[in-house]
């Protein structure tokens, strides 16, 4: 797996997509903190942007490579390699090489802003955190549209349906279900809602980390004892890994079972 | 060396193989012949653990291919389209299939043979039809395996090539390895094979030496007599 993996990483690495990437969250990064003059302000800005930004260019960019890695997948399956090693190599190939643009292209404004010395250190590795697991999460969920879909046309619509879901319709339709649903009580109900997005879930994480729960009154009370606490920090996590893993399994399995 | 029974493949409706049989037990040269849409590349694809069958058993070396990749070590496999990834360069691609399949192998010699030195540093995206598929050769050849499969090998091959690539798989005879050939080309087919295995509606119809053939059908040339093969009501 690693061998595919190195051999996708290097050739992605070395496409002129990852550099526009990177180059955009480094300008970005700048540009923010530039016109904040404030850490913690532009971590509430980049929050906006990452949370709708990385899941779309996650979808779009797995869901492009895997189209466009058909004849490289069908060399590696004649060779001596596991089947599950191929699309595991070339699915963290493609998470691996946008995590890193991300992390990169954020990380350099501010260190060289002094977020060493500033106490928004935690609040911005939980940022970069959250960034990753969207990518990890939305580039699996292209990888498995593509795997499903030998259309290209359709999985492309397919991808671009499931971050628009996820980015807008779902939260319209949680919207519309609390005013229509307001005479009971909702707390578990959004709560629940919120797990089940790992948009959401990022968004509202990193949110009331931030301490601006305040805003959100009762609810946001109510969501502040839940992600507020250590135990709320494990839970979200946890989902978000069940968010990586239930889709790697179902690619790896599959897979197994599809010609070539 | 190839032990196939009772394999069965559909693609939806469509089914391409129906209880096929298949011993390959000494070396030589084998063409799998038949019309298009007959079975011949889902054939090969299923020995390659490309295509997973929908029933039957496949064994090569003795050992049943099902949940095994190690055995695809053994075989040198031409695909049939040269389809590589673009924006790889020709030495890094070969560099590439080394590096995976760790054995040793002498692809110097091929790049000299097919005078491919001077695409080594060209992006495969570039090459046109035949010089890819001279680079599909040299991949195929250029490891030391006891069995390879070739699917269409001639396609788009200059003569002076195709002389080559004759020569290369007389020698792999020689070196008592066994090669499945798939052509459409059948002077071709004739110059280089022992055995024709023709497929006809996903079984096998007829399996012999081009002599046999030749008698069974009253043709006195391959190309008659594979066309003829079909027609004829009396069969294996």
């Amino acid at each position: 797996m690693f061998k595919i993996l190195k051999y996708s990483f290097y050739d992605l690495i070395r496409s002129r997509w990852s550099y526009v990437y990177f180059l955009f969250y480094l300008l970005l990064g700048f540009v923010l903190l530039f016109l904040n003059n404030d850490v913690s302000k532009a971590i509430i800005t980049l929050m906006n942007v990452i949370i709708i930004l990385v899941p779309l260019i996650s979808t779009i960019f797995g869901i492009m490579y895997f189209y466009n890695s058909k004849e490289f997948t069908e060399l590696l399956l004649a060779q001596p390699v596991k089947r599950s090693s191929i699309f595991l190599g070339q699915y963290l190939g493609v998470a691996g090489s946008l995590t890193l643009s991300l992390v990169l292209g954020l990380g350099i404004p501010f260190v060289l802003y002094g977020l060493f010395k500033s106490d928004a250190i935690f609040d911005f590795s939980l940022l970069l955190v959250t960034g990753a697991f969207l990518t990890l999460i939305f580039t699996v969920l292209a990888f498995n549209i593509a795997l499903s879909n030998e259309n290209k046309i359709k999985g492309f619509g397919y991808a671009v349906l499931l971050w628009l879901f996820m980015a807008v319709i779902y939260d319209g339709l949680f919207l519309m279900s609390l005013i229509i649903f307001k005479q009971y009580p909702l707390d578990s109900f959004s709560l629940g809602a919120t797990i089940f997005n790992p948009i959401d879930l990022s968004r509202t994480l990193i949110l009331l980390k931030l301490d601006i729960s305040a805003l959100l009154g009762y609810t946001g009370a109510v969501f502040k004892k839940f992600f507020g606490t250590d135990q709320g920090l494990f839970v979200s996590i946890f989902m978000l890994i069940f968010w990586t893993v239930l889709p790697i399994w179902r690619l790896v399995f599959v897979s197994r079972k599809k010609d070539f | 060396m190839i032990h196939i029974e009772n394999l069965q493949k559909k693609f939806g409706k469509n089914i391409v193989l129906s209880d096929l049989d298949l011993i390959i037990e000494k070396p030589g040269v084998f063409a799998i012949l038949g019309p298009n849409g007959s079975g011949k590349t889902t054939l090969i694809k299923s020995v390659l653990g490309m295509v997973v069958p929908d029933k039957g058993n496949i064994s090569v070396m003795g050992k049943p291919i099902k949940k095994n990749f190690k055995y695809r070590k053994k075989i040198d496999y031409l695909p049939q389209i040269a389809n590589f990834p673009g924006n790889l360069k020709v030495y890094e691609l070969i560099r590439m299939i080394k590096d995976l399949r760790q054995s040793p192998s002498d692809e110097e010699r091929l790049i000299q043979l097919f005078k491919l030195e001077p695409f080594l540093d060209k992006k495969l995206s570039t090459l046109s039809g035949g010089t890819k598929q001279k680079v599909n050769i040299v991949m195929a050849f250029m490891f030391n395996s006891p069995l390879l499969i070739l699917d269409e090998p001639t396609t788009g091959l200059d003569p002076a090539s195709l002389i080559h690539l004759k020569n290369l798989i007389r020698e792999q005879k020689e070196m008592n390895k066994t090669v499945l050939i798939t052509s459409h080309i059948m002077q071709f087919v004739a110059e280089v094979s022992d055995i024709i295995v023709y497929l006809l509606e996903g079984n096998i119809y007829f399996k012999g030496s081009i002599e046999e053939l030749k008698t069974k059908t009253g043709q006195t040339d391959l190309e008659h007599a594979i066309a003829a093969i079909a027609i004829e009501p009396a069969h294996v």
